[in-house]
């Protein structure tokens, strides 16, 4: 029977529903498990939990930084005898996930959409296989893709316990100077009906107007994938992808979106995804109901001449 | 400074959940592990000194993939080969990276952001924990001086900014720079740069195993047109049948 531990990744005090999911597959699959809370001042977070939780509460522990959680879940498996520990898919939960792995010399199979206790399930290759995992170690670690799971929160009564907290010297060695906050501006595009998506295939930061003329017309809002973000063309708060926002609209308009898995789990709860890309090889045309080979800057103004003569 | 660049450039064919398939043929330099090169090559180029190494971990071909990294200027390349290692997973490859880059002992260890498939982008965090050293990743913008390094990455929840002392490992976002295309005298020249293969040493065998492999689940039906000058009227007809407009 599976004794598991879960990394419950939390911001602004409260932890986040992929985690929240995780923990939830744990509670099915039988035998032990507990979430493990990581941080400053978070034993609160560990009560809203209902469930068993290791808290890890240490003023070392405020910034976000993988390795001293490392330190932290290394311990707790040691000392209390886990032999399974699961994390929903972050930056920060893969960096703690993979140098756990190697501290521990435990296997590690990522992008997990589902686990019985035993064996893991995983899409690979852009989603064209579905691949059984195994783990041959006495500890297995596993991460969970983001999206993967529903985030049922337990209900059980909360049990909060102490974790012991020993830090190696090279974990505390990185340390944060300025810290990502949530950050709300503009219309959220996690309630819109409609989006229109740019990615870098627009050409220019300019040309986002293209895909804002259109979102207009459509009555919807705007999004842009993670590179066109970190280029600057497009602000974060309008990022869709595995380190930005998940939406499921009723449409998903993708405008030079290559599709990688990244830009994928965002996305793909959307009801009807059209995409227009140049690249007949795109990934994204693997799950667009409508896909178009061409070139964007063609159809979309077009496009929306044709959607606002009909609307009028 | 030393600087060293690790393009893992058979990245994609260590993925314990693809191990099984066929994917041989030429080994590419992963794009992504180009972004790493060039970081490095700039920083080398900045401070007028220093090394840019290659290392990676694959099969004996995979040294011509490597080359691309020397065309683009690196120093020279180390290739850890193994056939113990033909199957290796995460765990396997950060033991075997960590312990050519611990012969190399470097200021600086650079990744690519190694993300082709299933997010499973994490390499570094394991040979980091191998070293020792810190680590940072998904940097998008690193500034490197006196012994130390600042990182600005992007993370779910906006931009941290990360300073680590070196030697350290830093994984670069494709965001950081625009990797240069090798020139031709940088081709020519790419042959004649030290290239070593080394073994590995205290391999432990993989951690993780292929139980199965499955076709994916079925899509509903999805179209796929090219634009012959019409496509915009094929769109408004797909949702106005979808009752999208």
């Amino acid at each position: 029977m599976a004794k598991t531990l879960v990394f419950l990744e939390h911001h602004e005090g409260a932890v986040q529903k992929g985690s929240l999911g995780v923990l939830a597959k744990a509670s099915q699959i039988g035998g032990e498990f507990a979430g493990a809370i990581v941080g400053a001042d978070v034993r609160a977070v560990g009560e809203g939990v209902g469930a068993m939780v290791w808290v890890a509460d240490d003023a070392r522990l405020a910034a976000p930084l993988p390795q001293p959680r490392v330190d932290v879940l290394a311990k707790l498996v040691r000392d209390e005898g886990y032999d399974t520990v699961l994390f929903a898919q972050s930056v920060l939960a893969a960096d703690i996930a993979a140098g756990l792995a190697a501290r521990l010399g435990a296997g590690l199979n990522w992008g997990l959409v589902d686990f019985d206790g035993e064996t893991g399930r995983a899409p690979a290759l852009q989603d064209t296989v579905v691949v059984d995992v195994g783990w041959s170690t006495p500890v297995r670690i596993g991460l969970f893709r983001a999206g993967a799971l529903d985030a049922d929160a337990l209900s059980g009564s909360a049990d909060v316990r102490d974790a012991s907290v020993e830090l190696e010297d090279f974990s505390t060695a990185a340390e944060m100077v300025e810290q990502a906050h949530a950050e709300q501006q503009g219309p959220s595009i996690e309630d819109a009906e409609i989006i229109v998506a740019g990615g870098r295939g627009l050409g220019e930061p300019e040309k986002f107007a293209l895909a804002e003329e259109l979102a207009r017309a459509l009555g919807g809002a705007v999004a842009a994938t993670r590179a066109v973000v970190d280029a600057g063309w497009y602000p974060y708060s309008a990022q869709v992808g595995q380190t930005g926002k998940t939406v499921s609209p009723k449409l998903y308009v993708a405008l030079g979106i290559s599709g990688a898995i990244q830009h994928k789990v965002g996305m793909q709860g959307s009801n009807v995804i059209v995409a227009i890309n140049k690249d007949p090889n795109a990934p994204i045309f693997e799950y667009s109901d409508l896909g178009v080979v061409g070139d964007l800057h063609e159809i979309v103004p077009k496009l929306t001449e044709l959607v606002r003569s009909r609307k009028s | 400074m030393c600087v060293k660049a690790v393009p893992d450039a058979a990245g994609r064919r260590i993925d314990p959940a693809t191990k099984r398939l066929d994917r041989s043929g030429e080994l590419a330099i992963s794009d992504f592990d180009t972004y790493a090169v060039e970081e490095g090559l700039k920083l080398k180029e900045a401070a007028g000194e220093g090394e840019v190494v290659v290392v990676s971990m694959g099969p004996e071909k995979a040294m011509d993939a490597l080359r691309k990294a020397l065309a683009m200027g690196a120093d020279r390349a180390v290739l850890v080969t193994d056939s113990a290692l033909e199957n290796a997973d995460v765990l396997e490859t950060a033991v075997a990276l960590a312990g050519a880059l611990e012969q190399e002992g470097p200021d600086l260890v650079l990744f690519g952001q190694q993300s082709a498939d299933g997010g499973g982008a994490c390499l570094w965090a394991a040979v980091a924990e191998k070293l020792r050293y810190p680590v940072v990743s998904q940097v998008s913008e690193l500034t490197v001086d006196d012994g130390s390094l600042t990182g600005k990455r992007q993370t779910e929840f906006g931009y941290d900014t990360i300073r680590a002392p070196m030697p350290a490992i830093v994984a670069v976002s494709d965001a950081i720079n625009t990797p240069r295309y090798p020139s031709l005298k940088g081709i020519m020249g790419a042959k004649k740069k030290p290239q070593d293969s080394v073994g590995a040493s205290g391999a432990a065998g993989p951690g993780t195993t292929v139980v199965a492999l499955n076709p994916p689940p079925p899509r509903g039906e999805a179209q796929k047109i090219e634009d012959d000058g019409s496509a915009a009227d094929r769109i408004v007809e797909f949702l106005v049948e979808k009752r999208l407009v």
